[in-house]
């Protein structure tokens, strides 16, 4: 007791009485590994960055010259517009096929279990390349009575440029993908949230919209925001069909001047930064729709 | 006001309810007690069409429920008239199920815009009264976690009063509340009952079915054991299976 004396703050006590629980000062615990982790980290961070900096291969200078040059941009603008159009086609799509495969009509159900089970297990390449052949097996595509006559129709290749087939083959990959996503979303709300609005004798439409939808997209969004920054990468895979998007400019130009290494460093980058745009978009998204949730 | 005629209802093999017979005035207030599982939710929701009966029927103000009579056969009517009648029959869950992304204003407002397309403000103004009159008016733009368990029930009463319904159905509304929260919730009801509200509680206050019920109905094993005045089924049961209920509950 006596070697804790000098902590006493107050003389109300007697020498002898023990300190209060109060009077006692907590000590944090030691992390002495904590500091030996964090400096063996930054060793190696300092060496990477050295080495980005140092080594002659990454050459910064071209990088920085193609890195705002114009057919990047407009192969940027491409990779944007493929991204964005399957983006909304594919949730569109999604938005369509969960409710199928959650409804009670077992045809539309076995339709949109088939649906997505093909669409997922066709790699996305593979598809790709079957529409851009589509006119090896349709020559012309008609509009008419089913078995029937038909009204007008238009050559294969006319319809199905190499655009439409990426963005076709994109919108059908993504659809699968979004409608598992959004059918979580459906089935994390709580059962009894619908049974409520079905009580208060709410129309169906409005169930869905007003009730459901926006509790479900809190669980819908950060699985959407990985489909969606996955979709941005996968364009790149559309550079089979020799669409001028972003991989396969860079492809083109280091082709023509064999500085391979920076100009794949120019699409990686642009790559990065378009994630990021769209982690800070997401951000405030999922902000918006927490709404009531104290988290 | 309600007429239950011949109701029965099964889960499978299971039957949870057989062949109940009941009717209810307007204006009265009904309290079902029994054991769990004797049926007395499904009877509840069977009043409203949340459960689809196999046989019998259920009358509110004279309409048949979830049905259409045509010669001998009953015909399940279309969701969108099953959800029109329902804009007549209030119903309060054990667990309240409000809204969890909307305030409480928007949570009492949403039924009588969307289902009864009634004009948003005069929603939110009617809204804000029923939210006093539940002696909340200061939680007019609280979400519901923000309110206790006997606050989201009182929300949840007055979000079922919006659309001025004949009936209301009340599901073991005070079973998923702290004991000190109990009264607010049903201090509430009894000024509903006090107003002529026509009124079916299932619940385990034996308190409340004393001092408000007109009728006190008690099921066993989805049969109607007995029923008639609090003072004659609570004071005086005939059926041992009620004595012994009641002995467990007000031990």
């Amino acid at each position: 007791m006596s070697l804790l004396s000098s902590a006493r703050r107050t003389s109300a006590h007697p020498p002898t009485a023990p300190p209060l629980p109060d009077e006692l000062v907590v000590v944090p615990a030691r992390h002495p590994w904590r500091w030996i982790a964090v400096a063996a980290v930054l060793v190696l961070l300092a060496q990477f960055l050295h080495g980005l900096a140092t080594n002659p291969g990454w050459e910064w200078g071209t990088f920085a010259g193609y890195f705002f040059e114009k057919s990047v941009m407009e192969a940027l603008l491409v990779t944007l517009e493929l991204t964005f159009a399957g983006a909304v086609l594919g949730f569109l799509g999604g938005i369509v096929l969960a409710p199928m495969r959650l409804s009670g009509n077992p045809v539309l159900r076995a339709v949109s279990w088939a649906y997505i089970w093909v669409f997922r297990s066709v790699p996305l390449i593979v598809q790709l390349l079957f529409w851009a052949n589509l006119g090896y097996l349709y020559d012309r595509l008609q509009v008419g009575v089913p078995f029937g006559p038909g009204f007008f129709s238009v050559g294969t290749s006319q319809l199905v440029s190499a655009f439409g087939a990426a963005l076709l083959g994109l919108a059908l990959h993504e659809s699968a993908y979004a409608a598992e996503i959004v059918r979580a979303g459906i089935l994390s709300v709580d059962q009894r949230q619908r049974e409520a609005a079905a009580a208060l004798g709410i129309p169906r439409l409005r169930q869905f919209r007003r009730i459901l939808l926006p509790q479900a997209m809190r669980a819908i969004l950060p699985n959407a925001a990985n489909e969606l920054v996955n979709l941005l990468k996968s364009t790149s895979v559309v550079y089979v069909l020799a669409i001028g998007e972003l991989f396969y400019q860079v492809q083109v130009i280091y082709g023509r001047n064999g500085r391979v290494v920076p100009l794949l460093l120019v699409a990686t980058v642009w790559y990065v930064v378009l994630t990021a745009v769209l982690s800070v978009l997401q951000h405030y998204t999922e902000r918006r729709f927490s709404r009531g949730y104290a988290r | 006001m309600v007429e239950i005629r011949g109701l029965h209802k099964s889960f499978g093999p299971l039957a949870v309810l057989r062949d109940i017979d009941l009717t209810m005035a307007a204006g009265s207030v009904t309290v079902v007690l029994g054991p769990s599982g004797s049926g007395k939710s499904t009877l509840l929701r069977c009043i409203n069409h949340l459960e689809k009966p196999e046989r019998g029927r259920v009358r509110v103000d004279g309409e048949l429920i979830g049905r259409r009579r045509a010669s001998n056969h009953l015909y399940e009517l279309g969701e969108r008239q099953v959800l029109r009648q329902r804009t007549g029959i209030g119903f309060v869950f054990q667990s309240f199920n409000l809204f969890p992304h909307l305030t409480a204003v928007e949570n009492i407002a949403e039924a009588p815009i969307s289902a009864l397309r009634r004009p948003r403000a005069e929603a939110h103004r009617r809204a804000r009264e029923l939210l006093a009159r539940v002696g909340l008016a200061d939680k007019v733009d609280a979400y519901p976690r923000q309110l206790s368990g006997g606050q989201q029930q009182r929300v949840a009463i007055a979000r079922a009063l919006a659309l001025d319904p004949k009936l209301i159905l009340f599901d073991e509304p005070t079973s998923a509340l702290d004991p000190e929260l109990v009264g607010e919730v049903l201090d509430v009801m009894r000024d509903l009952a006090r107003a002529g509200t026509t009124m079916i509680v299932v619940t385990h206050e034996i308190g409340f079915a004393r001092e408000l019920a007109d009728t006190v109905v008690f099921l066993d094993e989805g049969r109607v054991i007995e029923q008639g005045p609090p003072a004659e089924v609570l004071d005086h049961p005939r059926h041992d299976r009620t004595r012994a209920f009641l002995s467990k509950v007000l031990a």
